[in-house]
């Protein structure tokens, strides 16, 4: 199913929560909204749900304008982010609600035969009787989604789907949850504010910030090509060195990287910490190193520019580098934004 | 062995050593015994004062009997009402968000801290002759106060906080997220209260609910001033146990009262029992990772 | 701007709220408030301020005071006794602690009037020492004390429960003396329960009737308390006097509505997680 929003707005009290966001999710598509708190990602969630009615805007299921469709009839699975399964119910009474309290009856056994394949897809065999106190996180997780696909839903949205477990759980659920995704081909939708989640799981990102869409595109393209510095310094750890720019390149210290579409004048130069390294001689920014750290996958090293910047890129751990040394930061890719 | 010790050695909480810590307890332990436990056990002795002849008299008597059903027909009125309005009013206060509501919620409670005689007394200017619908209720010949309609209402209004007041925070703290999820799956209105909302309020509800009963049963302000106290019409048993005292019949006062001490000790088992339910079931959810292995 | 609610059962629960609350609230509240201000100004005064009034408005307040008191240190050593401490029938004195609330009023009165009755147990036992405490402002303190002894127990223990221990090994860390950390730490942890609690029992022993006209003597000027004196003014079928001394009684009662509400507030204070 495809999901349309059209110019979608939300405001709360006197807070605008979201502000004229258009959107389109292809059919099967796994798409992840990702930005801070407060960026209104939660609150667009809410509104394809029908769980939140916009207060200006369309959107669509298909051609269908589900702008006004109460949740109970849109046809949405929706996982919730502590996810509010049933305290008092089974595990498998909590898979079965939405289908004994759905129109089209069921008979006993078919909700029961449905029940034990959805137990089976999560995963959870054998634990059908338990109460959701008495499983795990990463299995109360699962339920959820097992009880939001009980109900053949045309789109399945996602509340933080891992923002209450243990990392390595996460890992794991992350993977799985692509491979159902890939089983089913149902359109997903999930909300994060953890990039690599984002980037791991979704075909295509959406980055929000204060309500607004500052891009979108698949993982490779937002993380090769951030079209700002706060998607850059969102998607993950940047060096930030002042630079100028002049005719379509930026200069720092006596290296100078392409600018092109940038204005003449003092910019600001974005380099990830494996985008620097580190020489003996230049050409490059002239710095200073104040620590070495040691990490399992490298060696992580801070220098000093002379003009006060703190940077932070890694080297090959063979490479012996001292606390004190004096040097030049040579850079092999950076971004330039103006400031 | 060495866990015995570290806890024998742990050093002692504030106001724990031995002698505060006895003498506190003997103090407080005098005066529950003197306040509170000495009441309720003067209410037995004082009843089977005159024997277990007069006792039984007394609760076999006509006007007592009378009493008793009056009381027990108010209660059976005015507590499902009252548990009707509550359930409302904690669904629209803490599933919606709406202009007035901390208002709405200040008024609710108004009827607590209304003495219950200024209640009886602003009744009495509704629905008495001198009050608001007094004239047109006499041209229609339709009696509230002085009657058995009166009295209910009466009890309705002292009562008609207490079912909302145990809902409304534990509904307020369980969030919307139950029931949007219901909804969400499908479910209809109706069917996401009594599937989802209500079995986990069940026992918030019932802990009102007696609550509410006992405070009906033994209201006795707001009532004598509605009632007229016309013996074996409009007496409940409160009124009847101060129309016996005042008739110098204490045996039969304390007789009668003995039945509302029965019930208010039920009361209290029940309320401990069921907070046992609430107390476990929350302490559960709060802390998953102590779950059945 | 549209406005609409996701979860279904507004318009009825609210319906329904609104239209009881009306009806058996606030309707009747503002009836005795119309008939209250039917008097002129000049009458009105004159009724509540009336000597007899005066003298009720009097000894309630007194007796409502010494109650509040004394249940505040009661109060406070019951919940700390029943929460700090483990010993044999805590459980059942934590039970007992409710009984006030569950035993009508009438009930209590008649129980409390045959203890302290000159020939009850302890009225005997008190005679002996020259106390009297049935029909005089004495007993109507008794009565107050005994009904609202469950607000300050209820509103401090639940904080008392949750007072972090390590606040208390920090205060010990730093070489207070028990009494020293109990005054400087723990009171002013639970001051604002505690007021909570003690404005709760004022207003219950402000309003408090049935308790009361069993042990008090009834007597005008002496031992005649507010509520009282408006049952008597409508047994002399006095309407008007009756609803103006009432609506003074509801005006104190919204004032200490408010007062507890705010207190309740502070109270609340230090338990809103950030």
């Amino acid at each position: 199913m495809k999901i349309r929003l059209e110019n979608v707005v939300k405001t709360f009290e006197t807070f605008r929560a979201v502000k004229d966001v258009s959107l389109d999710i292809e059919s099967g598509e796994l798409v992840a909204l990702l930005g801070p708190s407060g960026s209104g990602k939660t609150t667009i969630l809410r509104m394809v749900a029908g769980l939140e009615y916009s207060d200006g805007g369309t959107i669509h299921f298909g051609d269908q304008d589900a702008t006004d469709i109460p949740v109970r009839d849109r046809g949405v699975g929706f996982v919730f982010q502590h996810y509010a399964l049933f305290p008092h119910m089974t595990v498998a009474d909590n898979i079965a609600f939405g289908m004994k309290v759905s129109k089209v009856k069921r008979d006993k056994a078919a909700i029961d035969a449905r029940v034990a394949d959805l137990l089976r897809l999560v995963r959870l065999e054998g634990l059908g009787d338990r109460f959701p106190a008495q499983i795990s996180g990463g299995q109360r997780q699962r339920v959820a989604l097992a009880r939001a696909l009980a109900v053949d839903p045309k789109v399945l949205l996602l509340d933080e789907p891992f923002g209450a477990l243990d990392a390595n759980v996460r890992r794991d659920l992350r993977r799985w949850l692509r491979e159902i995704h890939s089983e089913l081909g149902i359109t997903t939708l999930f909300v994060t504010h953890d990039q690599e989640e984002a980037l791991d799981l979704a075909d295509r990102v959406v980055i929000l910030k204060d309500g607004q869409i500052v891009q979108q595109g698949t993982p490779e393209k937002v993380c090769r090509d951030p079209q700002s510095a706060f998607v850059m310094r969102f998607l993950g750890d940047a060096n930030v060195i002042a630079a100028d720019v002049r005719d379509g390149r930026a200069y720092a210290g006596d290296v100078s990287v392409e600018a092109s579409g940038v204005a003449d004048g003092r910019a600001e130069l974005y380099a990830r910490p494996a985008d620097l390294d580190w020489a003996q001689a230049g050409p490059g920014i002239a710095a200073k190193i104040t620590r070495v750290l040691d990490r399992p996958d490298g060696r992580r090293v801070l220098a000093e520019t002379q003009a006060g910047e703190a940077l932070e890129f890694d080297v090959e751990p063979e490479r012996i580098l001292n606390a004190g040394e004096t040097g030049f930061v040579t850079l092999r890719r950076a971004k330039v934004f103006a400031i | 062995m060495s866990a015995s010790v570290s806890t024998r050695r742990k050093p002692p909480r504030v106001g724990d050593t031995p002698v505060f810590r006895r003498t506190l307890i003997g103090i407080v332990l005098f005066l529950v015994a003197f306040v509170i436990v000495a009441p309720l056990i003067i209410i037995g002795v004082e009843a089977f004062a005159k024997g277990w002849a007069v006792y039984r008299d007394t609760i076999i008597h006509p006007d007592t009997q009378h009493a008793i059903m009056l009381t027990v027909l108010a209660a059976l009125i005015a507590v499902p009402v009252n548990t009707v309005f509550g359930i409302s009013a904690a669904w629209a206060i803490t599933k919606f968000d709406f202009w007035g509501k901390r208002f709405l919620l200040v008024v609710i409670e108004i009827p607590f801290s209304v003495s219950p005689i200024v209640a009886g007394v602003a009744y009495l200017f509704v629905y008495g002759l001198q009050g608001l619908f007094g004239p047109l209720l006499d041209a229609w010949d339709i009696k509230i106060l002085f009657a058995i309609p009166g009295i209910i209402i009466a009890s309705m209004f002292v009562t008609a906080p207490f079912v909302a007041r145990e809902l409304i925070p534990l509904m307020q703290a369980q969030g919307r997220d139950l029931e949007e999820a219901a909804t969400s799956l499908g479910a209809s209105g109706w069917r996401t209260f009594f599937a989802v909302t209500l079995p986990n309020v069940k026992w918030a509800l019932l802990y009102g609910v007696i609550l509410c009963n006992a405070r009906v049963m033994g209201e006795f302000g707001a009532v004598s001033v509605v009632s007229g106290n016309i013996r074996g019409q409009t007496n409940t048993l409160p009124l009847h146990i101060e129309l016996l005292y005042h008739d110098y019949q204490a045996a039969g006062a304390f007789a009668s009262a003995s039945i509302l001490a029965l019930i208010a000790v039920f009361t209290i088992i029940a309320k401990v029992a069921l907070e046992r339910q609430g107390a476990g079931r929350v302490r559960k959810q709060a802390n998953p990772a102590e779950k059945t292995s | 701007m549209r406005r609409r609610n996701v979860l279904p059962g507004l318009p009825l629960s609210l319906g329904v709220t609104l239209f009881y609350v009306g009806l058996i609230v606030v309707l009747p509240l503002a009836a005795l408030v119309i008939k209250a201000a039917s008097l002129g100004p000049e009458d009105y005064w004159r009724i509540i301020s009336s000597s007899r009034a005066l003298a009720s408005y009097r000894v309630t307040v007194l007796s409502a005071l010494g109650a509040t008191i004394f249940n505040l240190f009661f109060g406070l050593a019951l919940a700390w006794v029943i929460t700090r401490y483990r010993f044999p029938g805590r459980r059942i004195v934590d039970a007992m602690v409710d009984l006030p609330f569950a035993l009508p009023t009438a009930v209590a009165g008649i129980a409390l009037t045959a203890l302290f009755a000159n020939n009850g147990w302890f009225g005997s036992v008190l005679e002996g020492f020259g106390i009297k405490v049935a029909y005089t402002p004495l007993g109507i303190m008794i009565a107050m004390c005994f009904t609202s002894l469950p607000f300050i127990v209820r509103t401090v223990q639940p904080v008392l429960e949750d007072l972090d221990p390590a606040l208390e090994e920090a205060a010990q860390s730093l070489g207070g003396s028990d009494w020293s950390i109990f005054r400087k730490v723990i009171l002013p942890l639970l001051a604002p329960a505690l007021l909570a609690g003690v404005s709760l029992s004022f207003a219950r022993c402000l309003g408090e009737f049935g308790a009361i006209i069993f042990i008090a003597g009834n007597q005008p000027m002496s031992t005649e308390i507010t509520a009282l004196l408006i049952f008597i003014r409508l047994e002399e079928y006095d309407y008007q006097a009756a609803a103006a001394i009432a609506s003074v009684l509801l005006l104190t009662a919204f004032f200490m509505l408010a007062v507890t509400n705010w207190l309740q507030a502070r109270a609340l204070r230090y338990t809103v997680k950030g």
